[in-house]
């Protein structure tokens, strides 16, 4: 092997082994599996597993070929691996007496408290559409961070 | 002695890593003129741009086409036609990450055709609408 090779994959090495050391101590959940990222989140914004019980995270994940009117088929290993860190990281099931209707983030009860004061009328602006349109207003959604901060809810 | 030891380690890691990288990519990475010509063969015959374009357009007798998401010329970023997400650029002449890996093409096929169309597209379907989408230019 030339000099200038084994430098370049001793320099790949080094760089895996210090983002194995220095990569967990801040990460408080979790991160999601980059498949979560590419599947789930190549169509819509990248939900949090919290925002649905575990029993509907199941449910979706069990049925991909009718995700709400869509195609959404995967590989089993694919969604298996989805499945498994939706599901472990899930609401809480104090929070979650019954599972939301069709299993919808929109449709359960901490979604319909957190926006009780926006009107039919702003949900139908062009720029909203519809509730689940979470980066309309959540500027930081795809990051995964819902503060009010963040928000600005577009005219 | 402890030192020549973690090095070699080290490399041993490193030529690893390498390899499975080099055979993770070479495995799946085409171009999109490759995988318009695999549609072709499979159909046996010639893909035409043309039809490719029509395909694009039609709605197929449902609600949604393929420019609902990805607009009708996709050199530009579409909208997800239910989520209202952005979806980049379909062309490979503006998106060179798109048409690349085979194993990709055909899962958004499957899934988009069954959408589209209600069931999964022809070889010679998808070769045509690769033809088409290979005649856009930025």
């Amino acid at each position: 092997m030339n000099h200038s090779l084994a430098f370049v994959l001793l320099l790949l090495a080094g760089i895996v082994v210090a983002a194995d050391t220095t990569a967990p101590a801040r990460a408080k959940r979790p991160p999601p599996p980059p498949a979560y990222l590419e599947e789930c989140g190549g169509c819509h914004a990248a939900f949090l597993p919290r925002m649905l019980p575990a029993a509907s995270w199941r449910r979706l994940l069990q049925d991909l070929p009718h995700h709400f009117a869509s195609d959404a088929s995967l590989d089993a290993v694919t969604a298996g691996e989805i499945e498994r860190w939706l599901v472990s990281n899930a609401g809480d099931a104090s929070r979650f007496p019954t599972a939301p209707a069709e299993d919808r983030i929109t449709r359960t009860r901490w979604f319909t408290r957190q926006h009780d004061e926006i009107g039919a009328k702003t949900w139908q602006r062009a720029a909203i559409g519809k509730p689940s349109n979470c980066t309309a207003c959540h500027r930081t959604a795809e990051q995964g961070v819902f503060n009010e901060r963040d928000l600005r809810i577009p005219k | 002695m402890n030192a020549p030891n973690r090095s070699a380690r080290l490399h041993r890691i490193a030529v690893l890593l390498a390899t499975f990288v080099a055979a993770a990519t070479s495995a799946h990475a085409e171009s999109p003129a490759q995988i318009r010509d695999g549609y072709a063969r499979l159909a046996g015959a010639p893909p035409q741009a043309t039809r490719g374009q029509q395909f694009f357009g039609s709605r197929h007798g449902s609600d949604w086409s393929c420019s609902s998401c990805h607009g009708s010329v996709p050199t530009v970023t579409g909208k997800h036609a239910s989520t209202g997400k952005a979806i980049q650029p379909l062309a490979p002449a503006v998106n060179a990450e798109r048409f690349s890996n085979p194993t990709k093409v055909e899962k958004w096929f499957r899934r988009n055709c069954n959408d589209v169309v209600g069931r999964e597209c022809t070889a010679a379907e998808k070769a045509d609408v690769l033809a088409w989408l290979l005649t856009l230019k930025p």
